[in-house]
């Protein structure tokens, strides 16, 4: 993955498919630390499970054995000197607080950090992708929130008109990216 | 400033819209978001498809969604189109710049860019 926000993309797809109602994504920034966080309300997993998912060739995939997902965020992170962190809860043994918690922190201040890269492209392409699904977005610096979204505010507005209606799409696009050139 | 009163804006101009987006399309574009897909580039393509097709008109017949990994990873990003009585026609490693001829000669002229496809790419 060239830039970390591809990596967001890649691990909340999964929160996506483990049938999330709510997602929530933050980008937090405190001195060189950077904590990238995906917290679903999904199936989450069991411990033999969890305990498999940094293993490359431990995958849900069913086209072959091999998933790289979670395995390459981690060794990214570890690259820069930060590490991978996931909480998880079974919908079996916690019926009405299950998910999944995925934290990887970065020190960006290491040459071999990558860079943040297009977080606009990446909420924009979630919210596409699963419209009927909540989706929470958060960048903060030194514990202030200096960009969000929140869809569960814009469904408030725009009752039954999907989420990803074009002309939506755009308006998250154009937020982001005003929000994010006010902080630049 | 953006403002969620501009999506009022939005909701009341769709409203009036929404019965021709309903049931009708046709043709279905298919993204490969896997991670396989993502490292190879399929965000730009993905977006390529969602802002052209809107911005030609043509959401009324193709809708554009995501799917996992289809399992032909090396010639990722892989996008497939559906098309009722037709067979599936996969392109192979896709780039945004490809978009473009793959709506005007197969979405809208009906022949698929045989040169894009898997069947055209030695394996």
């Amino acid at each position: 993955m060239k830039e970390l926000s591809l990596n967001i993309l890649d691990v909340a797809e999964n929160s996506y498919k483990a049938g999330s109602r709510l997602t929530k994504i933050s980008i937090e920034e405190n001195g060189s630390a950077l904590t990238l966080t995906v917290e679903d309300n999904g199936s989450g997993m069991k411990a033999d499970v969890l305990r498999g998912v940094t293993d490359p060739f431990f995958t849900t995939r069913t086209t072959r054995s091999v998933g790289l997902g979670l395995p390459l965020l981690k060794m990214a992170a570890e690259g820069t000197g930060g590490g991978l962190a996931i909480e998880s809860r079974h919908k079996d043994d916690f019926p009405d607080s299950h998910g999944t918690k995925v934290s990887a922190v970065f020190y960006t201040d290491h040459i071999d950090c990558p860079p943040v890269g297009d977080v606009v492209s990446t909420v924009v392409t979630l919210v596409q992708g699963h419209p009927d699904t909540d989706t929470v977005f958060t960048h903060s610096k030194n514990g202030s929130v200096r960009v969000s979204l929140d869809t569960r505010e814009m469904r408030e507005v725009l009752g039954d008109v999907p989420l990803d209606t074009f002309e939506v799409l755009s308006w998250i696009k154009d937020t982001l990216t005003e929000q994010y050139s006010e902080i630049q | 400033m953006k403002s969620l009163a501009e999506l009022q804006a939005i909701k009341e101009r769709m409203q009036s819209k929404v019965v021709l987006r309903e049931g009708t399309a046709d043709k279905r574009v298919v993204v490969g978001m896997a991670t396989c897909g993502i490292a190879a580039g399929a965000r730009p393509v993905l977006n390529a498809f969602v802002e052209q097709v809107n911005a030609q008109g043509l959401t009324a017949n193709i809708t554009v969604t995501q799917t996992g990994c289809i399992g032909i990873c090396q010639y990722e990003p892989v996008v497939e189109v559906f098309e009722a009585g037709k067979e599936k026609v996969t392109y192979v490693k896709m780039t945004a710049e490809k978009v473009a001829r793959v709506i005007e000669e197969h979405l809208k002229g009906g022949k698929p860019v045989v040169e894009y496809t898997l069947s055209n790419n030695k394996i």
